[in-house]
């Protein structure tokens, strides 16, 4: 529990220390979401019909950002070594590599929310349920891109690689949060929608950990 | 580390390496009694580094085993891992973390006092210091002070001395004489002479 503790601590006094990390993710996330009513024309119907999808596909990109240097930085170093001989399972190093990444990218996503939802001409009404969407949503990429960025580990170009792994398993979050703001918009219930997202990520939980943790022995 | 001196306790038993279609090295057997130390020798790319790390468990070895005890280490790595302390040619430290807060987070993970590691290795007037603004040397005496957190029974160095100034060695010639004086073994590659007084040395 210490080390496991002690990762996590690191992962966020890191994050810390480079603001322009975690910003740059917001940043993107607010530019990606804001370049739809420049496609789409700027008629508040069409938006509001547009945001629910555009929201939760811009965060998830957003949230892909930090993923490539996630183990390629430890791996550098040294400290992936140093890691996987620390008695810490595997297993548990992803997890406190994926909370890390949840808590210093998927956390300020979330935060700057309103302001994507603003952009998008989302109800009002909707908005803690995209919050609460995005929150779920993006624990789930944080948990499917730790073991992505594991698998993808010292291949070549595995920056363009990993996109192509996480993004396909990443569509039911995708849907599922989508439709639950669409809900919340049109005064539909968004619970079940919401709970299908808690599911998954609860099976993203145990097994992406473990798949990462698989990855990272072999390496 | 209950062992009577004597006998071997960390043995390989007809390693080999394979690096893609290449093979590294093929069997070797190494034994280490507690209290010995050993010198890898060899040219550049002998396997000096990756024996090491099949020693540490980080790589697979292609055939053979290693064995603690008698036992083979794949029955349980996590001991394994206890057990050991690995130091590579890379420092592992976190440019924007402080000399502190860099060795504070192995300790975490391995146990031990932070104060007295970086006083062992001189560190202690850098502590507040960001790890980016440490030279070469520095780099390498805080890696080296991972080693002083808290005994454990194999150290494996790769070029430990590798940046070091003379005070420097001198220190890790301390580290290396308790270490050993603990009943502890040493495996370790280098080029350059290491305060090992009476290693064994094994040519790959």
């Amino acid at each position: 529990m210490r080390a496991f503790l002690a990762v996590l601590g690191r992962e966020l006094r890191l994050a810390l220390r480079h603001p322009a990390d975690a910003l740059a993710a917001v940043l993107f996330f607010l530019l990606v979401a804001a370049l739809f009513p420049f496609g789409v024309g700027p008629a508040p119907e069409t938006l509001s019909r547009l945001a629910p999808g555009a929201l939760v596909a811009s965060a998830l990109l957003a949230a892909l950002l930090p993923l490539d240097r996630m183990w390629g930085a430890e791996a550098e170093d040294g400290s992936l070594d140093l890691l996987l001989l620390s008695g810490l399972h595997p297993a548990l190093i992803a997890l406190a590599k994926a909370a890390g990444h949840w808590l210093t990218t998927g956390l300020p996503l979330i935060l700057a929310t309103p302001i994507a939802a603003a952009m998008l001409n989302l109800p009002t009404e909707a908005w803690g349920v995209a919050m609460l969407a995005l929150a779920l949503a993006s624990l789930v990429l944080s948990l499917l891109g730790t073991a992505g960025a594991a698998l993808t580990l010292g291949a070549r170009r595995g920056g363009v690689l990993l996109p192509l792994l996480v993004l396909p398993l990443a569509i039911p979050a995708v849907i599922f949060g989508a439709a639950a703001i669409e809900a919340a918009g049109t005064e539909a219930n968004a619970r079940p929608m919401l709970l299908l997202l808690g599911a998954l990520a609860a099976l993203a939980l145990p097994l992406a950990p473990l798949a990462a943790g698989a990855a990272l022995r072999g390496e | 580390m209950a062992n009577s001196r004597g006998v071997c306790v960390l043995e390989t038993i007809d390693l080999a390496c394979w690096r893609g279609e290449r093979a590294v090295f093929a069997g070797v057997g190494l034994a280490v009694k507690p209290g010995d130390a050993v010198l890898l020798l060899g040219r550049n790319g002998a396997g000096k580094s990756s024996l090491l790390r099949v020693l540490a468990g980080l790589l697979a070895p292609a055939a053979g085993h290693i064995a603690w005890q008698g036992r083979d280490v794949r029955e349980d790595p996590a001991a394994h891992a206890r057990r050991l302390r690995y130091l590579g040619h890379l420092d592992a430290l976190k440019p924007a973390l402080t000399v502190r807060e860099n060795l504070a987070f192995h300790a975490a993970l391995t146990g031990g006092e932070v104060a007295p590691a970086l006083e062992a290795l001189g560190l202690s007037a850098l502590a507040e210091l960001p790890g980016r603004m440490l030279s070469a040397g520095q780099r390498r005496r805080l890696a080296l002070a991972r080693l002083a957190l808290s005994p454990a029974e194999i150290w494996l160095l790769d070029e430990p001395t590798l940046g070091l100034d003379a005070a420097s060695v001198e220190r890790l010639g301390d580290l290396l004489a308790a270490h050993r004086a603990r009943g502890g073994m040493v495996v370790a590659a280098t080029h350059l002479p290491l305060p090992l007084p009476g290693a064994g040395e094994f040519r790959l």
